[in-house]
């Protein structure tokens, strides 16, 4: 990995790297795992897995909480499950943005206790003793991760990050990541999709080309993504895949094989949470085994009860057939979503731990007609390419990452239909709008309820956001007009917010997420988790202050450039002055005392904009070429 | 010309000094500039005709969006990451539309002031498009071997091309009302297409 291509450091005019990146500490690629995690760096285009002292890439994301307080990330994390297994937490990815009744649906597959939480939203669980939410849990894992990468950078400090998702996570989903590496005193750069982050890792270091499809299978989620991939371009065309099927599922119908058989030799009904689990670990054992054996032996002993159990390859693929059947009907039904079709596919690229199944490949083989990719590391590419994405977004790149989003967003309408506003595969940032009629005299509230997913009835769709815009003017039933607007930005979060049209009203909304956490609860485990949390924001808006005042500065000295003559002497330097002026408070610590400098640069240069915009209008008038104002309209 | 040009500056929002409306980026100081109300095919730097070559509405798209995706200015200004979200709003949107035949024959007629409405949902007008549909709707519904299906859907393919080569022609002579009509005749088919599509992928499935 180390010798791998060099990124193309071409910067477009007036957007050189931001100086002084060293300040911001370094920025990481994480992928963050339903099983496993790896986080990575590229420098000038060349990448590094961060190893921990064992020389391992993989964290394990199992977190282990102690009676005294103690949270334990990785390995060791998971060897504990055998002895504390009511401590440990593991696949919380798969309950990220989720409520109980997604728990329900997974039944069985879930070792955990669930808490009840009358207001609804977002699942807890009891783990020793304390009561957390995903986000919390994911949030420890961030931390270990930032740990390990600031330990792997001799004491670099790591601030920054791109972090990956499933394509097909929903915005809940992509919420609770955001809040989890913000919980974890992490800036999220850019959330990138895990196959798309695969994509570009295979494009810049194999310098692929083409049509690919990228098949993702991990330990909790199922991706497949179609790019098109050019000159540093990678576009995708189609998207799809479940969010809630992987390896675990299999490791699980594996585990109910045993726990079958166990129950019928040793003559017992009642299964209980420790052979439950040993039954899980041994079953994720048999099936890394079987990858490169024919058949095997495991014994899984709890209570002093051993019981022995055989399992051969045959017998395995029989028990995943099933769920590797589902990931290929979605390829199918993603390839024809796209309108492409399989033969014009150049290849297909394996990513995620669970691609190692041989019956994996071989299906995927059978399905695009060709052997897939696996030259990057399975486990890895995704980290390699959120690395590269890292710095592309810090360093500056001529790369290109162009997503979709992958579930179309809808309101609810009358009698409980999904009228879909953005479709499925629209290209982000995306902003779309839809304009709704008030339905009865007088009315001057109305309820909004946004909802993710393809099906036409709400109730099978996923309900991301309910809230009430109030202050409708009373009207005729129909008279009013609600325009609903949607926006989803380069990180597929989506914004939505709603004003009446007819009197131009812009109504409050408040937006209370129905599987998301409120700001006050992010505010108060903000408080709970940091010591620092006052400095980390003070710092963030210092920083972000003088970023601007930064540009204020660039801007005046290249206008000064131009037209620097339209000032006279004294003019002039009370403009330097103030510029002066406003380096001064960058080069301090006071956010306020940026602020006012800018604010004084901008009174003190007020004269000039203005003769400048009448020389402009001068000399447009006088016929001379506005080519230079017009300058980057038109083709490339 | 003059005149116009004249109307066409306006303050950058970062040096405050004149810039044209539609520029992209101020030439002064660099800052990027907002999207501002021009057609999409201006956006694009196409000319407007519903002829359009997908290979170089894809480069124009990607040679825009190289340079103001969210993705270029990450590290800048939160007014700049915003301005170059509309940016990337606006190309996006503008691709997506001229992408897309339907869309783009309908975007073109609403810029040659001719709009068409394309959701009046259900209803037909034209008696002889309605006969037509129902009776390909009947015969697609009623399909029940993967031959028959198979080949009822090339058929509805194929007319999709035909009726956009009619709307090519249409325009092509200036005939509005004709490109407009074949417009409307076009969403059915597509929709016809897509059912199509569906079924026979639904019963080539069920053979497995």
């Amino acid at each position: 990995m180390s010798d791998g291509l060099v990124l193309l450091q071409l910067h477009e005019p007036g957007e050189t790297p931001a100086p002084h990146e060293n300040e911001k500490g370094a920025a990481v690629g994480i992928d963050l795992g339903t099983t496993n995690s790896v986080v990575a760096i590229a420098f000038e285009g060349s990448v590094e897995v961060l190893r921990g002292a064992d020389g391992k890439a993989l964290i394990p994301s199992v977190v282990h909480y102690g009676d005294d307080g103690s949270v334990v990330v990785g390995a060791s994390a998971r060897e504990a499950i055998l002895d504390t297994p009511d401590h440990v937490v593991s696949s919380i990815k798969r309950l990220m943005g989720r409520g109980i009744e997604d728990v329900k649906a997974l039944a069985g597959t879930m070792p955990y206790a669930v808490e009840p939480n009358p207001e609804g939203g977002m699942v807890r669980l009891r783990v020793a003793g304390k009561v957390l939410t995903p986000v919390e849990i994911s949030a420890d894992i961030l931390r270990a991760i930032k740990a390990r990468a600031e330990e792997a950078l001799l004491g670099r400090h790591v601030a920054r990050a791109v972090v990956t998702v499933p394509a097909y996570f929903d915005d809940a989903a992509r919420t609770a990541t955001k809040d989890a590496a913000r919980l974890a005193e992490i800036e999220v750069l850019r959330l990138v999709n895990e196959p798309t982050a695969a994509a570009l890792a295979y494009g810049l270091e194999n310098s692929v080309e083409g049509l690919y499809a990228v098949y993702d299978l991990g330990g909790g989620t199922f991706d497949i993504s179609i790019l098109k991939m050019e000159k540093g371009v990678f576009q995708v065309k189609a998207t799809g895949g479940d969010a809630v099927l992987g390896g675990d599922d299999i490791d699980h119908a594996v585990a109910e094989h045993f726990l079958a058989e166990r129950a019928g030799g040793l003559g017992e009904q009642t299964i209980t949470a420790g052979e439950a689990k040993q039954a899980l670990m041994t079953a994720r054992v048999a099936k890394e085994c079987l990858t490169s054996r024919a058949d095997g032996e495991w014994m899984i002993e709890v209570d002093g009860k051993p019981s022995r159990h055989a399992l051969d390859k045959a017998a395995l693929e029989a028990l995943a057939a099933p769920f590797v059947d589902r990931t290929i009907d979605i390829c199918r039904a993603v390839v024809e979503d796209s309108g492409i079709a399989v033969a014009d596919i150049q290849g297909v690229v394996l990513v995620g731990g669970s691609t190692r199944m041989p019956l994996v490949r071989r299906r995927v083989a059978e399905f695009f007609g060709r052997p897939p990719l696996s030259d990057i590391n399975p486990d890895e590419v995704v980290a390699v390419g959120a690395a590269l994405q890292a710095e592309a977004l810090t360093a500056g790149s001529d790369t290109l990452l162009l997503d979709v989003t992958p579930l179309s967003l809808g309101i609810e309408t009358m009698g409980g239909i999904v009228e879909k506003v953005i479709p499925r595969n629209t290209p982000i940032p995306v902003a779309m709008a839809q304009e709704f009629t008030t339905y009865q005299d007088g009315q001057t509230a109305m309820s909004i309820h946004v909802v993710q997913g393809e099906r036409e009835m709400v109730s099978q769709n996923r309900s991301l956001a309910r809230f009430v815009l109030r202050g409708i003017p009373p009207m005729a039933a129909g008279a009013g007009r609600i325009r609903v607007s949607f926006q989803v930005d380069a990180d597929g979060l989506l914004t939505v917010s709603a004003r009446e049209m007819t009197t131009g009203t812009e109504a409050n909304v408040a937006v209370k997420p129905s599987y998301g956490l409120s700001e006050d609860e992010m505010a108060d485990m903000l408080r709970d988790s940091l010591v620092n949390a006052r400095a980390d924001m003070d710092q963030r808006l210092l920083t972000e202050a003088v970023v601007e005042a930064r540009r204020s500065v660039l801007a005046v000295r290249s206008a000064l450039g131009v037209d620097g003559d339209l000032l006279s002497a004294d003019e002039r330097k009370a403009v330097d002055a103030a510029v002066a002026a406003v380096e001064a408070a960058c080069a301090g610590s006071d956010r306020d005392a940026v602020n006012v400098a800018v604010e004084d640069l901008e009174q003190a240069t007020k004269a000039f904009a203005e003769r400048r915009m009448d020389r402009g209008i001068r000399q447009a008038l006088a016929g001379v070429s506005v080519d230079r104002l017009d300058d980057a309209l038109g083709g490339e | 010309m003059n005149a116009s040009a004249v109307a066409q500056l306006v303050p950058c929002w970062s040096c405050k000094g004149p810039v044209a409306s539609r520029a992209l980026f101020c030439s002064v100081c660099g800052a990027v500039q907002g999207p501002g109300a021009i057609d999409h095919f201006t956006r694009l730097g196409l000319r407007p005709t519903f002829e359009i070559d997908q290979d170089e509405l894809e480069r124009q798209y990607f040679g825009f969006q190289r340079r103001l995706h969210p993705d270029r200015f990450a590290a800048k200004s939160a007014k700049e990451r915003a301005l170059s979200q509309s940016q990337a709003t606006a190309l996006n949107e503008a691709y997506e539309t001229l992408k897309d035949p339907l869309k783009r024959s309908a975007y073109l007629l609403s810029l040659l002031d001719h709009p068409v409405d394309l959701t009046a949902c259900g209803t037909i007008n034209d008696p002889v498009l309605l006969m037509e549909q129902m009776e390909k709707r009947e015969a697609i519904a009623e399909a029940d071997t993967p031959d028959a299906i198979t080949r009822l859907s090339a058929e509805a393919d194929t007319e999709v091309l035909a009726c956009q080569c009619h709307i090519s022609a249409a325009f092509a002579a200036g005939d509005l009302d004709e490109a407009a009509h074949l417009t409307i005749r076009l969403k059915y088919l597509v929709k016809l297409a897509d059912e199509a599509r569906t079924r026979k992928t639904r019963m080539t499935r069920a053979m497995r």
